[in-house]
């Protein structure tokens, strides 16, 4: 009877508790040392005046964020920040969800086209950035050349040269590299809509233009939610392609929150501004996911 | 109201033949059924007529003319889809509205239409809701509405009811028989249901790999079978098959009566039916076994609740078929051929 007592004896991978816990502290860890740490501690120093002159935890309440709006470059900043969050995100949803009609088309070389489609998101941002940095270059940038050579210019743009164009460069190299993602987003989207909803409308009698405005559009609706979500969250949070491109320069035409944070706290040793800085959309990122979850859930129970 | 007709059609999906040669023909105002096992090309034909997937070879018209390479919507077809695909973010009444706003009919017109479509269903009440709000049975009366609304000169219906429950379908089933009765109107149904089939259509096509094997009325079909594959497909439990020396031939399991039961009415042919199992359903008894002198083939009897004669299982019984009951069948190729003598 010696393999009943074998087989009936429990060990400790039987308890699913035991289990459950082991599977999950990996991602935990990994969240509380890398996410959650820095975030407390941003919250913390945003309450003090600590710097790297002076690394002491002086509570001295809103005396922070008091200093940090009184600055007219945060102003500015915070400005700028709706300002690229915005437009790019505008441009990202009718981009996307134009390519996203192509991609899921049946064509050949479908999967080069896919492949290509989804490199800039792939690619490491701050080497994709660079390249762009090449490419807006003001003297050697090829688009300026190209742009004489037809001659539509007769001198160099300098694309990240001036207020304007920076700002304009900026959005664009940002639409470049949130747009795979969100037609991916959408893609997802389209391919869930059941064929015969699209059978019916073509049986119905409408033209491709009333099925995308009509039919396809709304039923996209949540769908392009979720990637406006994380475009804008993106565009808020991440700094690679202003701090890359312009470093928010000419003279502060192009800084934005992310970039204002890194380089008050890191770059000026303002630790204590920084966190501040960094800290001050987020009830507005909070709120906004709030809202759009809310939506795409209720979308969702069609 | 218009007729249907395809010549020749083929259709094939890459190295796929879906539909293998059909010719077709509706009458005015009838109502026709393909009927077939899944994948013999029903839906594709279905599909095809309504102008959602253009035929490899051959012609359809629509009253007489050809449709070929037209788009669905130049082709004044309704169809109602198995899932009745509503437009889950427009309510019931825009839902109806749609095909009108489509083809351009004024706003007036277009909201007298619509309560008139959604008389004739009695949906009235529903008409501000969304699909998610409805029951299926309701779903489906949507999507008819939706479907007649604009007064179509065909309708395609392509497995309607086999979403609804049991109960609800034999619902559905009468109110669609009334509202095509009513309104008049060519109407193609598609189905792999059997029951649907011989209890709606005018006339049924029979569909197997893509060829019409039969097409008649539901007696014609059930009675007088073309081929083997109609003659198994139709009925439940299936005609009962056997091989003699050079043919096929075959009866149903409700003509297969033990003796004494029809003896009376003239010419019939004796068996000897070894009963292996019984199967008792209540409004009939399933007997399983088979005939002694062709002892591989295995045979289904059906008796009605009415005949009460003891049954034992594992003996022989003597059990007879009408002679004008026997089918007879080629059998190399299936296909149907004179009664031949029978000499076992």
């Amino acid at each position: 009877m010696t393999t009943t007592t074998a087989a009936r004896k429990r060990y400790l991978s039987d308890n699913p508790r035991f289990l459950a816990g082991l599977f999950m502290s990996p991602a935990v860890i990994y969240i509380i040392a890398l996410v959650g740490f820095p975030f407390v501690l941003a919250i913390i120093y945003s309450f003090t005046n600590i710097s790297t002159g002076n690394p002491e935890l002086d509570f001295v309440g809103f005396e922070t964020f008091r200093r940090v709006l009184a600055d007219p470059v945060f102003r500015e900043a915070l400005l700028n920040t709706f300002l690229f969050a915005v437009v790019a995100n505008l441009l990202v949803v009718v981009l996307a969800t134009a390519l996203a009609e192509v991609l899921i088309k049946d064509f050949k070389g479908k999967w080069l086209v896919r492949f290509l489609v989804l490199l800039p998101w792939v690619a490491p941002v701050s080497l994709a950035t660079i390249t762009w940095l090449w490419t807006l270059d003001s003297i050697f940038s090829p688009i300026d050349w190209v742009l004489r050579e037809l001659g539509l210019i007769t001198e160099n743009v300098y694309w990240l040269g001036r207020p304007g164009s920076a700002m304009g460069s900026v959005i664009a190299v940002q639409v470049w590299r949130i747009v795979p993602l969100a037609a991916v987003i959408v893609m997802a989207g389209l391919i869930a809509i059941p064929s015969e909803i699209n059978d019916a409308a073509a049986v119905d009698g409408a033209s491709s233009w009333r099925k995308r405005f009509q039919v396809t559009i709304p039923l996209l609706a949540p769908i392009i939610a979720v990637a406006v979500l994380f475009g804008v969250i993106l565009s808020i949070s991440d700094m690679s392609v202003v701090y890359v491109l312009t470093r928010g320069g000419p003279t502060n035409s192009t800084q934005v929150l992310s970039t204002w944070a890194f380089i008050k706290g890191i770059e000026g040793g303002a630790l204590g501004q920084g966190a501040a800085v960094a800290l001050f959309l987020l009830p507005v990122l909070i709120g906004i996911t709030a809202v759009v979850l809310r939506l795409a859930r209720r979308r969702e129970v069609l | 109201m218009a007729v249907v007709e395809v010549r020749g059609l083929r259709k094939e999906f890459g190295d796929v033949v879906a539909i293998d040669g059909v010719d077709l023909r509706s009458e005015e105002g009838e109502f026709l059924v393909l009927l077939g096992p899944s994948g013999c090309g029903k839906t594709t034909l279905l599909r095809m007529i309504a102008g959602l997937e253009q035929p490899t070879d051959g012609e359809i018209l629509l009253g007489d003319e050809d449709v070929v390479g037209l788009p669905p919507r130049a082709r004044r077809i309704a169809m109602v889809f198995q899932s009745y695909a509503l437009y889950p973010h427009m309510t019931v009444a825009n839902n109806i509205a749609f095909p009108l706003k489509a083809q351009g009919t004024d706003p007036a017109e277009r909201s007298v239409k619509v309560q008139w479509a959604a008389e004739l269903f009695g949906i009235e009440r529903l008409l501000h809701r969304r699909p998610r709000q409805l029951s299926g049975g309701e779903r489906q009366r949507v999507a008819l509405a939706r479907a007649l609304v604009r007064e179509p000169t065909v309708f395609l219906l392509d497995e309607p009811l086999s979403n609804l429950d049991a109960k609800l379908r034999a619902a559905a089933r009468d109110d669609l028989m009334e509202f095509q009765r009513r309104i008049g109107i060519t109407t193609i149904y598609v189905t792999h249901d059997q029951v649907e089939a011989m209890g709606m259509g005018d006339r049924i096509a029979v569909m197997n790999h893509g060829k019409v094997r039969q097409l008649g009325t539901p007696e014609e079909v059930y009675h007088h079978p073309a081929d083997v594959f109609v003659a198994q497909f139709l009925g439940s439990p299936p005609m009962n098959l056997l091989e003699a020396t050079n043919f096929l031939f075959g009866f149903r399991p409700e003509q297969f009566l033990p003796e004494g039961i029809a003896d009376h009415e003239g010419d019939r042919v004796p068996f000897t039916f070894h009963v292996n199992r019984i199967e008792y359903l209540g409004s009939e008894r399933y007997l399983y076994g088979h005939i002694r002198e062709y002892d591989e083939t295995k045979i289904i009897a059906m008796l009605p609740a009415t005949v009460t004669l003891p049954i034992a299982v594992d003996q022989n019984h003597k059990f007879s078929v009408a002679r004008d009951q026997l089918r007879f069948f080629d059998r190399d190729l299936g296909n149907k051929i004179p009664p031949q003598t029978l000499n076992p």
